[in-house]
């Protein structure tokens, strides 16, 4: 039963592909058509996920600073901020003395004179906190639950910096979202039509078999496995774009970031957008074949 | 084997094909449909194969009431009768072999049983050497012979044929004629619809007359 099955899977899979292989041209076109809906997308992922790592700023933009109240000693705000890095909301700390910073501002900002002429460090011990989430509400609670500490002077947040990269983020997410789903459903319509074409073309064929005692599943397998296959190459050739894009960017990015001074290359796709792609790709033109071959084959009977 | 049972078919749009039907065909034997165009012969064939349901009346193939079985259930009741159409209706983007396989790669048959019975069946109407042939090199004649070896290849027990000689001269529709008696003498029960009253002149078998959609006369059952 199992061999059988599968049996008639690997025969379906070989007529689907040498179906599409029949007609080269009309293939292409679909193929193309699939593989630029579905390259869109992705290629928008891409570059959201190189976006984010060509900023190393985006990463720290949820530190604060705690300042230190002035009696706190430099190994007490020293075990504090180890202890602090213990937090599991807390990525890492920073332990900065009142001597490094003034080193740190004498060589920043050139105020050196009017530094030599204070007769003690006016500064405080600093803690500098990495938060472990980016989300406005986690920091939020960090910063309140540090703030309570006796040893804290106060907590310097610039929230609305936090908020809006966050917004900035979440934007660009949800629009590649809305293009993605779009896109998707394009893919779909897409495949949908070309087997609808496929069902009207192949009409005769299909009421012989209804005839000889063919299920609606027997005679819907192919061209489940021709929307599959067109999905899944389609992909593939996707894939081969966004690599071409890549490569063509790749000199004018080095340029740019040679000119910056920024140790930067572009990444391509991962393993497992790659993955996602292609199997993505292949399960849309399923869906597409099955919701027009469902519709499609129920309208034909013999006569 | 096949049973009418007072049969009324109307059409949407009120033509009434058949009307008042009753008759009994029993396992094994070979029996001609006959009457002038229209009459309702295809009608009638098309109630045993399920391609039309009654609208009155009961239709027993094999001992089962056709009216209780399901949609769903039609493809496993059509492989168990084989039909013959009057222009073949084979595949032609398929070889010989893979047209008169179709029932069998349907029914889930292992490779090797279905080309035994493949070649079985193109043995039987003479045309073994043809099997990697494509259908459209071969005469008419030969591809109503393939369209026969396609409906015997699973051995049903019901064979119907629709004006299986309607394109053939009157020597080849005699050799299609003789090749459905041969498939009768092995136990095949056949239904054959035809308005060659030269042809059935030649052959003594029971025949069941349509007019207008009734039954004018029996020559048995």
């Amino acid at each position: 039963m199992i061999a059988r099955y599968f049996r008639l899977h690997v025969q379906t899979l070989g007529a689907a592909l040498g179906r599409i292989g029949g007609t080269p041209i009309g293939a292409t076109l679909n193929v193309l058509v699939v593989a630029i809906a579905l390259a869109l997308p992705a290629a928008m992922q891409v570059l959201i996920a190189n976006a984010n790592n060509m900023s190393p700023a985006f990463a720290d933009a949820a530190d604060f600073t705690m300042y230190l109240q002035e009696d706190v000693g430099e190994d007490q705000g020293r075990a504090l901020s180890t202890s602090i890095a213990q937090r599991s909301d807390v990525k890492s700390t920073n332990f900065v003395s009142k001597l490094e910073g003034l080193a740190d501002l004498r060589t920043r900002t050139g105020f050196g004179g009017a530094l030599d002429a204070l007769t003690e460090n006016p500064l405080p011990h600093v803690i500098q906190v990495r938060p472990a989430s980016n989300t406005i509400e986690n920091i939020d609670v960090l910063a309140d639950a540090l703030v309570e500490l006796e040893e804290t002077d106060f907590v310097q947040l610039d929230r609305l910096w936090v908020e809006r990269l966050n917004a900035i983020l979440m934007l660009g997410g949800r629009t590649v979202d809305i293009i993605t789903v779009l896109l998707a459903a394009a893919v779909i319509l897409v495949i949908g039509n070309t087997i609808r074409l496929e069902i009207n073309n192949r009409r005769i064929e299909i009421e012989v078999l209804k005839l000889v005692g063919a299920t609606d599943g027997f005679i819907r397998r192919p061209f489940l496995y021709t929307g599959f296959c067109l999905g899944g190459i389609g992909a593939i050739a996707a894939a081969l774009m966004i690599g071409t894009g890549l490569l063509l960017l790749s000199g004018p990015v080095r340029n740019l970031a040679g000119l910056y001074a920024a140790d930067f290359s572009l990444r391509g796709l991962s393993l497992e957008g790659l993955g996602i792609l292609i199997g993505g790709g292949a399960l849309l033109g399923w869906t597409g074949a099955l919701i027009a071959a469902t519709r499609h084959l129920r309208a034909i009977e013999p006569a | 084997m096949i049973r009418f049972e007072n049969v009324q078919k109307r059409y949407p749009g009120g033509h009434e094909a058949l009307s008042g039907i009753s008759f009994g065909l029993e396992r094994g034997e070979m029996a001609f449909l006959t009457g002038p165009s229209g009459a309702g012969k295809s009608t009638l064939l098309k109630l045993v194969a399920l391609i039309e349901r009654p609208t009155r009346g009961t239709v027993l193939v094999n001992n089962q009431n056709t009216a209780r079985i399901s949609r769903r259930r039609v493809p496993s009741f059509r492989q168990r009768i084989g039909v013959v159409f009057q222009d073949h209706k084979l595949l032609y983007d398929r070889t010989v072999f893979d047209n008169v396989a179709l029932p069998l790669v349907i029914a889930g048959m292992k490779p090797r049983e279905t080309g035994r019975r493949v070649r079985a069946a193109l043995d039987q109407v003479g045309l073994l050497d043809r099997e990697a042939n494509a259908p459209i090199t071969l005469s008419t004649g030969e591809q109503q012979r393939i369209g026969i070896a396609r409906a015997v290849a699973s051995r049903p027990d019901v064979v119907i044929a629709d004006e299986p000689t309607g394109n053939l001269d009157p020597a080849l529709s005699l050799e299609i004629m003789r090749l459905f008696e041969r498939f009768n003498e092995v136990g095949v029960t056949l239904l054959i619809a035809t308005h060659d009253l030269d042809l059935l002149n030649r052959l003594a078998h029971r025949r069941i007359e349509l007019e207008g959609g009734r039954l004018s006369r029996d020559s048995g059952g």
